[in-house]
């Protein structure tokens, strides 16, 4: 499935091997994400495996996001798909479920059995707060390859600045959010992509 | 949980998932409510507590949140519970999600496609920052604190997110956060 020839240099130098290895690294960084996986994603695709840039990596979960179902494991999807077709999306999806399921469903047997212990309660509290802190210091990150972004510093930050605001302070359902920013957004950017064509 | 399979509840659990498989937009925490009103409130299935647990524990340990849903399911009928509403909930969106990433593949050039990228590129990081804003403690100044350090800490050096975690949880037990 070697498609498209990737633009020069803007190219990340590695790639998965296998599928088997492509459900062993997602089995590995699912294993990671405490209190959520896109931290853990961005890092090792991104950063320790070097399979995607930033952009890439923005792209694919652009599409997760949009489509229905849990964004995650559309995310793995896309990121397996890229590179062995079918049974590379199956793979990936795999790997990010299948480990964590059994440990789940080991800790809810466990838990039940400790219900109420207050070092739990505390140390699931810590957690969730540097959950908080990762997925922040993850978005830092995924920010950088927006500068070049046809829609331009202030039109990026004003649509991301909107988007928090729409969700985290208004509450507002996430499909008017993608209805009424994410629509004009793409109207902007395809304006703004094919005056950038003409000379 | 009886040793034999209740196949009409399986299938019921399996279904209640189907349906909302393509509903899960933004994220499987979102069917949450839904879930709470057929399964708790309806169905009498499970109560608040149980439900609690079984999002707390899926937000706690490794993996996605999605897996909420399986303990739900696992609750209510044991591991082919489980697994009936995992298969519910992932069948649909799948299916969708692989159609479209074929479309993608073959259309990759297209204007659309391209415009699609960069207008959406600055929405999915807004959500992915609305996410933590959520998580946030913005009842506890030494909590506000820890994620902001935290949120610095994976930003600008390569320290282990693991090591963050489980000092996470050691400053929890310790009540300092």
């Amino acid at each position: 499935m070697s498609d498209a020839s990737p633009p020069p240099g803007a190219e990340p130098p590695a790639a998965p091997r296998s599928c088997t290895q492509l459900f062993l690294v997602f089995t590995g960084l699912a294993l990671q994400g405490f209190g959520g996986v896109l931290a853990v994603a961005q890092r090792e695709l991104c950063e320790r495996r070097r399979w995607l840039s930033a952009a890439e990596f923005l792209e694919m979960l652009a599409f997760a996001q949009v489509l229905p179902g849990p964004n995650v494991c559309n995310l793995s999807l896309a990121v397996g798909q890229r590179w062995f077709g079918l049974r590379g999306a199956l793979a990936a999806l795999a790997g990010m479920l299948a480990l964590p399921l059994l440990l789940v469903l080991a800790a809810t047997a466990w838990v039940i059995d400790q219900a109420g212990a207050a070092w739990l309660q505390d140390a699931l509290r810590g957690m969730g707060i540097v959950a908080a802190g990762l997925i922040v210091g993850a978005c830092l990150k995924l920010a950088r390859p927006l500068r070049e972004s046809p829609l331009g510093t202030l039109g990026v930050a004003g649509l991301g600045g909107a988007t928090l605001i729409a969700i985290a302070l208004l509450k507002l359902p996430l499909g008017a959010v993608l209805a009424g920013l994410g629509l004009p957004a793409c109207l902007w950017a395809h304006r703004r992509l094919r005056a950038g064509r003409k000379p | 949980m009886s040793p034999d399979l209740d196949l009409p509840l399986l299938a019921a659990l399996f279904g209640q998932a189907l349906l909302l498989s393509l509903l899960a937009i933004g994220g499987a925490i979102t069917v949450a409510p839904d879930l709470h009103r057929v399964m708790v409130a309806q169905q009498a299935w499970l109560d608040d507590a149980q439900f609690g647990h079984a999002i707390a524990i899926a937000q706690a340990a490794p993996g996605p949140n999605l897996l909420f849903i399986p303990v739900l399911g696992y609750q209510v009928a044991g591991l082919p519970g489980a697994l009936a509403m995992l298969v519910g909930i992932l069948i649909p969106s799948t299916t969708l999600a692989l159609a479209a990433l074929r479309l993608g593949q073959t259309h990759a050039r297209h204007p659309a496609l391209r415009a699609f990228k960069a207008g959406m590129a600055p929405i999915t990081l807004g959500l992915m920052l609305a996410t933590g804003f959520v998580l946030a403690p913005w009842g506890s100044a030494p909590g506000l604190l820890l994620a902001g350090a935290v949120a610095l800490l994976v930003w600008r050096t390569r320290v282990h997110l693991l090591l963050l975690i489980a000092a996470g949880a050691l400053l929890g037990v310790l009540g300092w956060v």
